[in-house]
């Protein structure tokens, strides 16, 4: 596969790191790829905006920093109007309607996704809501399998939450698909 | 999924080598960016036996893994610059003492305060001189969780071939990414054990008299050999001495015991230098970014080679200066104002040729920063 | 075992001026490891810096002579690793309270089973006759030249407000009390303070005009009262000497055991 280089970007509290460890993770682990993931530290990843890079490769990675992603997901406006330039041209911008207006012109396939609204409609637990949108990315990418997400989470946390974590990780895939 | 294959961060490749190495005592306090590993052994420890204690602050931290490697324990502190300055004192007692110990420093910004989230090499001489007084001292490095975990390990064999503390200089970057870790199985690397006397009890044992290899065997506290450790200048049973005979032999000895056998304990690794007509030096995470440049080049053909440096200090400079001979230029990639330059300089036989390459600003050096100093060196402008 | 078996007489002659309080407490120590019976393998003698940090190279013990104010972290490694072990840790005022100060009140805090004699002569000897914070409002010292404006500490009151669980005072001149309470201190399971007021003719003395050691024992004597004494009801002035005081709590070598077994239930 090519390399593919990602940012997750939030605010505090959103699941935006975890997600960006678990999608990592399953790739390594579980995809038989090379993975590495680093995070923005800091004042800021105690509830201010949140960054984290992953890039994604069957060859070895040596530079871990992303400065233009293929894949750029977005959660909130203040992450979309700070880190918009940097998507690589011809790449995915991944934002959630809820809470995203896209106001930019950029060369990149924007997706506004409804995946708040959807995990609170269908699971009612926000909780899961990175995971929704870790669903969208693996569906818009096939980046790694959602065994492995699966795989991972169960690793991860308790055995009663994981059911919650699939219906959450199938929504995103659907909307994904769909989009 | 095998159980020894991880997804990490470097804080915790240190953890892995650590326990695979024997470390059964950690003393320390929290320090941004090191305090994962601190965290990580404190839920490790415990549960296979060993002790993990939180001290008052950083001094005590270091003081008390002194005091644990006496009773014949492996034992590691870590800690970050502002941290690492305060341990100086008791790490100048470890070294007169002849304590085995492991210092990690997960290097950020300084000085003071400084840049405590982001990433710098700036420790590099600190390592080396930060302790007052003559001294020789053994730094090593990695820039990625394999090299972590193989040098934390080295690091605990150092410390007990030498009797010596063994500083593991990492950075931000590589403490803080996550990626793969393979660990390997039991056995598969050595470990060296702790070298104990064999003078048997009523007979007189001498702590400070190396043998013949210059080895010094050791006796735990609360075994059956008594004996005095001192931060003093001290004769072969401990006890203090201002005698000059002895105080320059003990001078000497412990400067050569890590200077006469720096082939043993230099690490590195290199890439594409037989032909290399530009060879970058790098160590820790700046030399991932000088991978990527030079792997990209010899795609395109330039004669591009890296030597990546595991062992800072002692400094290798005969290898540097052998594997530089044929090269047109050099440049050093660092994190910080030109500490391993300086080095490097020092080494080689054309210092004019050697040029650096930095960034200081907090984050990582880029494949962009490299190029753009090649460029400038090749006569191209940026 | 006799008293003498407990000294490496190939380091004596000792380091200390005459007439100093220092080698009272030394006799007093090992009077008590004789008492107690204690072998000489399972006692870790760990001191800092200072005259009566000196104390541990004259002993036949597992000595461990460290850095000016850090004997109590050294201490702490050691017990933490090996807590079957004794360890004493003998100690200056200066050392303990003002460069090891912090150390000194963690100590305290952990109860970790250390018994801590601190030699409180209210000067810094070994550099020649600095004040410490125990030296008090009005002495003179070679750093005090005009009258020292610097309060002291009450050492018994910083010990039991840190924690420590067993809190002792006596003096050089009260050699029988010293070595019960230093028996006492070793008995003790926790953190425990013994404070010792020790005389130093040499620079204390001469520089606040009390005479020599002779002088300054006697003073001793005369400036003390045993704890709850009529005396002290007739004269608050005079420090009270004995056990102040002494609790249980949970040791932390001993809790650690306890957490170490629950962390390993939950594997």
């Amino acid at each position: 596969m090519e390399r593919c280089r990602l940012v997750f970007s939030g605010s505090g509290g959103q699941g935006v790191i975890t997600a960006s460890i678990i999608l990592a993770e399953a790739a390594a682990l579980y995809d038989n790829l090379n993975a590495v993931q680093t995070q923005v530290y800091g004042a800021a990843a105690r509830g201010g905006s949140t960054r984290a890079d992953i890039i994604i490769s069957n060859a070895e990675i040596n530079f871990p920093k992303v400065y233009q992603p293929n894949v750029l997901v977005c959660l909130t406006q203040e992450s979309y109007n700070k880190f918009y330039p940097i998507i690589r041209p011809g790449g995915i911008l991944l934002t959630d309607a809820r809470y995203v207006k896209l106001n930019r012109k950029v060369d990149a396939r924007q997706k506004s996704l409804h995946m708040f609204e959807n995990v609170m409609d269908k699971i009612s637990k926000p909780i899961v809501f990175n995971i929704c949108m870790l669903g969208a990315v693996i569906a818009l990418t096939k980046l790694v399998r959602p065994d492995s997400i699966m795989q991972t989470l169960a690793t991860r946390i308790p055995s009663d939450f994981l059911d919650m974590n699939r219906q959450a990780l199938e929504l995103g895939m659907t909307l994904g698909e769909h989009a | 999924m095998n159980a020894n294959i991880k997804f990490v961060q470097g804080n915790e490749a240190c953890v892995e080598g650590a326990l695979y190495a024997g470390l059964d005592f950690f003393a320390g306090y929290p320090i941004t960016p090191s305090t994962e590993i601190m965290e990580h052994l404190a839920a490790r420890l415990p549960r296979q036996g060993g002790k993990f204690i939180q001290m008052e602050d950083e001094i005590a931290s270091m003081c008390a893994i002194i005091g644990a490697s006496l009773t014949g324990r492996k034992v590691m502190t870590a800690t970050s610059g502002p941290g690492f300055s305060l341990k100086q004192e008791a790490l100048g007692f470890a070294i007169m003492a002849e304590i085995p110990c492991v210092v990690v420093n997960v290097q950020r910004g300084g000085p003071s305060t400084g840049n405590p989230t982001h990433v710098s090499q700036g420790d590099v001489n600190q390592s080396r001189w930060g302790v007052h007084g003559d001294h020789a001292i053994v730094t090593l490095t990695a820039s990625n969780h394999q090299d972590v975990f193989k040098m934390t390990v080295e690091a605990f064999n150092i410390a007990e071939t030498y009797r010596t503390p063994v500083i593991l200089l990492f950075d931000e970057v590589v403490g803080h990414l996550r990626e793969k870790l393979v660990i390997p199985d039991e056995g598969e690397i050595p470990l060296v054990k702790r070298l104990r006397t064999a003078v048997k009890e009523g007979t007189d044992y001498h702590p400070y008299l190396p043998r013949e290899d210059g080895r010094l065997p050791m006796s735990d506290f609360g075994s059956v050999h008594r004996y005095n450790v001192t931060g003093l200048y001290h004769d072969m049973w401990g006890f203090p001495t201002d005698d000059p005979k002895i105080v320059k032999g003990l001078q000497r000895h412990l400067v050569d015991k890590i200077e006469s056998n720096a082939h043993q304990v230099q690490k590195y690794k290199e890439f594409y230098l037989d032909d290399a007509e530009c060879i970058l030096i790098s160590y820790g995470s700046s030399a991932r970014s000088a991978l990527h440049v030079v792997k990209n080049r010899r795609l395109r053909g330039e004669k591009l080679g890296l030597i990546e440096l595991q062992t800072l200090w002692p400094f290798p400079s005969q290898l540097i200066r052998e594997r530089c001979e044929q090269a047109h230029y050099v440049l050093v990639v660092e994190m910080n104002m030109g500490q391993i330059l300086r080095e490097v300089k020092n080494a080689v036989n054309f210092p004019e040729k050697v040029f650096l390459a930095n960034r200081i600003d907090g984050s990582l050096i880029s494949d962009a920063d490299i190029r753009n100093i090649l460029r400038i060196i090749q006569g191209k402008g940026v | 075992m006799a008293v003498k078996d407990y000294i490496r007489e190939r380091f004596f002659p000792h380091i200390w001026c005459q007439g100093c309080g220092h080698g009272m407490v030394l006799n007093g120590l090992l009077r008590a490891v004789e008492a107690l019976g204690m072998s000489k393998n399972e006692i870790v003698m760990v001191s800092g810096i200072g005259c009566s940090s000196r104390i541990s190279g004259y002993l036949d013990f597992h000595t461990l002579h460290t850095l000016h104010g850090r004997a109590l972290a050294f201490a702490t490694g050691v017990k933490m690793s090996l807590p079957a072990l004794n360890i004493i840790v003998p100690m200056g005022d200066g050392d303990a309270l003002a460069i090891g100060g912090n150390h000194f009140i963690h100590a305290a805090r952990r109860n970790i089973d250390l018994t801590a004699i601190v030699m409180n002569n209210r000067i810094y000897g070994m550099t020649g006759g600095q004040f410490s914070p125990l030296s008090g409002y009005g002495t003179k010292e070679t750093t005090a030249p005009y009258g020292n404006i610097d309060h002291t500490f009450d050492i018994s009151a910083l010990s039991i407000a840190a924690g420590a669980t067993f809190v002792a005072r006596t003096t050089a001149f009260h050699v029988q009390q010293l070595s019960q309470l230093i028996k006492a201190g070793i008995l003790h399971e926790g953190f425990s303070v013994i404070e010792v007021m020790s005389q130093c003719p040499t620079y204390f003395g001469r520089k606040n005009k009390l005479g020599g050691a002779v002088e300054m024992l006697r003073n001793f004597k005369e400036i003390t009262t045993p704890k709850g004494s009529k005396a002290k009801q007739a004269n608050p002035e005079l420090i009270e000497r004995g056990i102040l005081h002494q609790i249980e709590q949970p040791e932390y070598c001993n809790a650690y055991e306890q957490m170490t077994a629950l962390a390993q239930k939950g594997k």
